[in-house]
């Protein structure tokens, strides 16, 4: 969503707002359908089928989201630098001649940032909320966590680079891989001892393993000296 | 120009985003799942053996990931030389 919001920003100082708002608010209506016309469809599967797709889908992107979080921690892979993408998105934009009132590149811009961002955000909630039977809970929780990260870019603007966004995508990737874990082996008949106990030892397991795996990787990062690091 | 008819281009980018989605850069993560589910599925229900699935599971699901991490440290390093 941080980088949803970083292009929206870029957009809208860049070539105006009211294109840029209206490609936002084009994306979140789209996203708001899609969760509408899948959420309920999804409650008439059965649940061990569910669980199990579910449980693998959020099994593979959890591990995904977890090693680049790894890699980042361990400094073999750049981390996110929103100040370096804003800089990108306005160079495009630039490049791209004056604004018009009604802005196209800006639209469409704004729609594809906050869309393909967004979708990723859909497919976690429609799959943790009918899992659980709390789909509007998520929507709601979703929700709220659109308008804090809108606030919070309005309040910090150009510095969201300050945000410590892969600690965040670490514990985000932890949360993933237990649940994933959890359900597709509910989907597949495995009684776990403890029942949702089990969640908090996965949670646990996970993240020792990933404090083992971000020093594993620091042995072979690039030393940076004491004076540049500073 | 793009002549292919617009429900194809929306199926082929629908499918596009799915394997980027689930495979991307990333295939053996995917493979390692689908390994994984598909060994779990023997223990449990074929073979009735829930303890053995309780510790396998997680197992597998962490030597994935290990796997994965240890493959792109050797990338990096062969980058390095």
């Amino acid at each position: 969503m941080v980088e949803a919001l970083t292009i929206v920003l870029a957009v809208g100082q860049t070539r105006g707002w009211r294109s840029a708002l209206e490609g936002t608010g084009a994306a979140l209506m789209v996203l708001a359908a899609l969760v509408a016309a899948f959420g309920p469809a999804l409650v008439h599967v059965p649940i061990n089928v569910l669980r199990l797709v579910v449980g693998a889908v959020l099994l593979i992107f959890g591990m995904q989201w977890l090693r680049k979080a790894i890699l980042r921690a361990g400094g073999l892979k750049a981390r996110h630098d929103e100040d370096e993408a804003y800089r990108e998105a306005v160079k495009i934009l630039e490049a791209s001649g004056d604004a018009p009132n009604r802005d196209r590149v800006a639209f469409v811009m704004a729609f594809k940032g906050v869309f393909l961002e967004g979708l990723e955000v859909v497919i976690a909630v429609l799959t943790l909320g009918t899992s659980a039977h709390r789909l509007g809970l998520a929507v709601v929780v979703a929700g709220v966590a659109v308008v804090t990260v809108g606030v919070t870019g309005i309040a910090v603007a150009r510095q969201l680079s300050r945000v410590p966004e892969n600690a965040m995508k670490m514990g985000v990737g932890v949360m993933l891989v237990s649940f994933g874990t959890f359900w597709s082996g509910e989907g597949l008949h495995v009684k776990w001892p403890g029942n949702d106990v089990m969640l908090l030892v996965f949670v646990a397991l996970y993240l020792v393993v990933t404090w083992a795996l971000v020093g594993l990787v620091r042995r072979d990062a690039p030393r940076v000296p004491r004076e540049v690091a500073a | 120009m793009n002549r292919q008819p617009l429900v194809v281009r929306w199926v082929k980018g629908f499918a596009m985003f799915w394997w980027d989605f689930l495979v991307g850069d990333t295939p053996e993560l995917f493979v390692a799942a689908l390994v994984t589910l598909g060994a779990i599925s023997l223990i449990s229900v074929s073979g009735h053996e829930n303890a053995a699935a309780v510790v396998v599971l997680p197992a597998l699901a962490t030597a994935s990931l290990t796997v994965s991490v240890q493959r792109a440290r050797r990338v990096a390093r062969r980058e390095r030389q």
